[in-house]
Parts: structure tokens; sequence; C-alpha cells
């Protein structure tokens, strides 16, 4: 019974990407174009382009900027965004300039960036990626604190819990479902981030790898790389969803009693 | 067994109370309260309340809605600043949520922490209190025993019933070991029947722990069934109505305390009380201009 349930989960999930890679291949199959090569001839070249040297050298550096990046922004945005959120006045003072960031589209912070921290370092490059994660992080972090249940506030001071313990034990907890929202849109955001900030000036990285493939019409190597993105995606989503899930179960448990009744 | 030492005092209070007596848990001195937001209209919520309660007296309050019910709880627990008069406990007098006094919400769903599981939202204000792990354990243990909920210990309060999940909030505040505990229409969200359990659980773990309580409740049975006193207020601005001893039976029994005459008789000096206030009949404040 549990392998039949396993063996049908598993064919939902790759139900999907089994057609569409079947029709890629087939749509592609004759292809004679230099720019659309067959699936058949892209998949043969993804032993030879992604080899362990090419992980350690390209892969590597660019999920560890990413995860720096990643790291920096929902430290700065759970921080910051608590106190906006605790405290009315600082959030009074603070809103327009937020939203002032907010609404610039992070890629045109790359070349800026770059101005200042160097276009072929890592630094402006981890610095592109905060910068773009930390807008949604902290924008739903400051919505999750205020938006804190009041009777828990009170029930909170009236057991006189420190302010470390009531910022523990209460506001983080409560604001955890917004601040989960958060780094949900900007994990999709880094990755983003970290393909564009090496289009400009890098050396090694995915997408600079993608890049210099394309400039030296490398097209199946191209494509691979393009694969090799897709599937960072899925692996960064299901860790994701690991930890939310492992993190926010009481809130999916509330919310699926909530919704039963 | 006892997990409160404070001694049970005798239930005969006296109307006129002492101002500064030592048997006094809580005095409420010239309580005034007006709500005036800047922008918003004033709203002059409690014109002015004084009274007393004894060390281990059960007193519960009624009044018309919109007396102002939660208001007055907030301002005892703390949670509220007063516009004047002061609220003492313990002969000190409260500024903020004060040391010795627990409060149990009116929105259970509301006030558990759904991310802790049952022991681990009895144990907060403990771990709060400086208490080492074993010895918080046993105490949320024995609280949670006493409210009937251990094999809950745990679970998520959201996996318990209504009437549950106020009995972890009320074993959540004894286990706090107050000396005086605030309900705020406490059981005005769960069903009859469980209701009833809970009112005598009320009464139980009160005699037992010899806690000072305050209930406040719109539910004139439940005032009368429950208290050693009945405190009436006034439709808003309130004042006090009238301050009613129950003078029932300590031992009080579902079936045989409502049916008793005596509990028929205060039940309708309330009720007519109460119909008083809401038509705004009210008793002349003590404050210039007051009475309506």
């Amino acid at each position: 019974m549990s392998i039949v349930a396993l063996a049908r989960r598993a064919a939902i999930a790759l139900g999907l990407p089994i057609v569409l890679l079947a029709a890629w291949w087939v749509a592609s199959a004759d292809s004679t174009s230099p720019f659309w090569p067959p699936l058949q001839k892209i998949i043969q070249t993804f032993p030879t382009t992604w080899t362990w040297d090419r992980f350690v050298g390209d892969v590597v550096p660019s999920l560890t900027r990413l995860a720096i990046g990643y790291a920096l922004a929902v430290i700065v945005g759970i921080v910051l965004g608590t106190a906006i959120g605790l405290m009315p006045r600082l959030r009074a003072l603070s809103e327009p300039v937020l939203e002032f960031f907010r609404a610039i589209p992070p890629p045109v912070m790359v070349p800026i960036i770059a101005l200042f921290a160097g276009y072929t370092g890592s630094l402006g490059k981890v610095l592109t990626i905060a910068l773009g994660c930390l807008w949604p992080i902290l924008l739903n972090t400051v919505e999750g604190v205020r938006g804190l249940e009041p009777t828990l506030t009170d029930t909170a001071r009236s057991y006189r819990l420190s302010t470390w313990r009531r910022l523990t034990f209460v506001v983080l907890p409560g604001a955890s479902p917004r601040i989960f929202a958060g780094a949900r849109q900007a994990l999709s955001i880094g990755v983003i981030l970290m393909v564009i900030s090496e289009l400009f000036g890098a050396n090694r990285g995915l997408g600079a790898a993608i890049v210099q493939f394309q400039r030296s019409f490398a097209i199946p190597q191209m494509w691979t790389g393009i694969i090799v993105l897709g599937l960072i995606g899925v692996v960064l989503a299901a860790l994701f969803r690991a930890v939310e899930n492992r993190m926010l179960a009481w809130y999916q448990g509330q919310r699926q009693i909530e919704r039963g009744e | 067994m006892s997990i409160l030492k404070a001694p049970l005092t005798s239930l005969r209070p006296e109307r006129e109370t002492p101002a500064r007596d030592d048997a006094v848990a809580l005095d409420l001195r010239g309580v005034q309260k007006t709500y005036d937001t800047p922008g918003r209209p004033q709203v002059e919520a409690i014109r002015r309340l004084d009274f007393s309660i004894r060390k281990g007296e059960l007193v519960c309050v009624v009044g018309p809605s919109g007396a102002g019910k939660t208001t007055l709880l907030r301002s005892i627990a703390g949670l509220l600043e007063l516009t004047s008069g002061e609220v003492v406990l313990d002969g000190a007098t409260v500024t903020g949520p004060p040391q010795g006094m627990a409060v149990v919400f009116q929105e259970y769903g509301r006030s558990l922490f759904p991310w802790m599981t049952v022991r681990q939202n009895v144990e907060l204000p403990l771990k709060e209190k400086g208490l080492g792990k074993v010895e918080r354990r046993a105490k949320a243990l024995t609280a949670l025993e006493e409210v009937g909920l251990t094999e809950a210990a745990d679970q998520h309060p959201w996996q318990l019933s209504g009437g549950m999940q106020q009995r972890v909030a009320i074993a959540r505040a004894i286990a706090y070991e107050p000396t005086v505990l605030l309900m705020d229409e406490p059981f005005a969200a769960v069903d009859a029947q469980t209701r009833a359990e809970l009112e005598d659980l009320v009464r139980s773990l009160w005699k037992r722990l010899g806690v000072t309580v305050l209930f406040v409740t719109h539910d004139i049975d439940e005032a009368v069934y429950l208290g050693e006193r009945v405190i009436v207020l006034s439709n808003r601005p309130t004042v006090l109505m009238e301050d009613v001893r129950v003078d029932l039976p300590a031992k009080r029994d579902q079936l045989t305390t409502r049916s008793d005459a005596r509990f028929g008789e205060l039940r309708g000096h309330v009720y007519a009380l109460i119909q008083r206030a809401k038509r705004g009949d009210r008793p002349d404040a003590p404050l210039p201009g007051g009475g309506a």
C-alpha cells in the first residue's frame, strides 16, 4: 500500500517534467539550427561539460555567494523588520524610505554596486544578492510582527516575560509564517541575482559559464547550463520546504484544523 | 494537594472594608479611565470605581454589555494605564503587570501560544520566574493534573477542544502561583455543558488553592453561582451599581444550588439591577456632574 502510494506520488511529481522533456526531445530531434540543438545532443554534452572541476570552479562559488548573500539578508531582514514592527515611531520614520528602495528592481543595482565593490570580486555579487533578498524578508517581518495577536502580547506582558523571552518565544514564532513567506520570495530573487550578478563581470560562476559558452558558440553547453540552473532551483526549493515544514509544523497543523471545522 | 501556600481565609467579608487592611488582596481607589486618543472622540469608560477584595475571596463582576468590564480587568492587570485613581495589590500600587497576578483571557484560542505544546505553555512563565527545569516540569504537571489534562501535556493547544484549551490557560495561571487570579469572561465561548464543568473547576481550585479570584462575566447565573460577592456595574461611564453579598452555602452544586430559592432571589435581584443599568438608571456618581 505504502509502496503504491509512494509510486503514485513519484508519478505525480515526475509526470509533467517527463512529458515536457519528451516533447522537447521529439520537437528538437531533427533540428539543424545551431542555436536549437537536439535535446539528445545537449544531454550527450552534459557529462563532459559538468565535470567535477567545473562543479568546483563554477557551481560552488556561485552557490557560496548565494548562501552568504541570502543569509545576510535573512539576518538583517529579521532583525530590522522586528525592530520596525515593534516600534511604531521607527516604522513611521522608515516606511517611505523602505517603499522607495523596494520599488527599485534589484538588477539595476548591479552596475551601481559594481562601481563601488568592483566588477570581478565576490563582494559586489554578494551585496547584490543580499540587497535584492532583503526587501521581501524585511517587509514581511514587519507585517508579521505587527500582525501578532494582541491577546498573545497581553499574555506575555501579564506574565512579565522579559524582552528577550518575548522576542524569542512570542514575537518571532508568531511572525514566522510571514517571515517564511518573505524568505521564500527572497530565495527565487536570490537565484536570479546570483546569475545576473555574474553576467557583467565574472571569471567563474554559473552565470559567467553560461555567458562564456554563448560567446564561444558552444550552444549545447550553454543549454546544459540552463538545465543545471533549473536543477539548482528545484533542489533549493525542496530544501526550503523541508525547513519550512519543520519550523511551521504548528502553523500548518493549526490551519488544517481551522479549515476542517 | 495544594500548589499554592496561601491560607484559605474566612469567607465572611465585611461590606465596609478598612482601606489599609492586611487582609485586603486587591483595592481599587477612585479608579477612572477615559480613552483619549488624539483624533478620536473621547470615551469615558470608567467614571469612578472603589471596591476591595479580601484575600481568598471569589468575587464576580457583572454589568450590561459595554459596561467597561474588560477595561476594568485590563486596568487591574496593569495592561492599561488609569486616567486617575489607583489599583493596589498586596499593598503596592499597580503600575504595570504586577508580580503575583495571573490573567485568564476570554479568547483561550488566542492566549495560548500555538507554537508550543501544552506543557511548554504552562512552563514558560515559570521559566521567567527562574525555576529550574525539574521544578518547572513538576509544577506544570501538578497544575495540569489539577485541571485534568495530564494526557494532553505534549499536544499543541489547537489540537484540543475549546474547553480543554481554557483548562490549559487555567493550568498555566495556577502553576504561576498568583495571589490574585483575574478571569475575563473565560467561559463565554464554550458550550453550556463544558461551561458548567469549568465553573465547578474554578470553584474547587479556588477552595483548594486559597487564591483570590476576580471573575468578570456577563452571565448573571454564573456570577451568582460562582461568587461570594457580585459586583454589579452600571452602564458606561461605569460606576458601582451595587455590591451584592452572595449568602449561599460554600458548597455549591450545579443541581441543588441553582434550584435553591435563595439562588433564585439573588439571581432575580442582580437581573433587576442589570436591567436598570441597561436603561441608564444609575446611582449618582460621586463625581460632580455624575448620574444620568
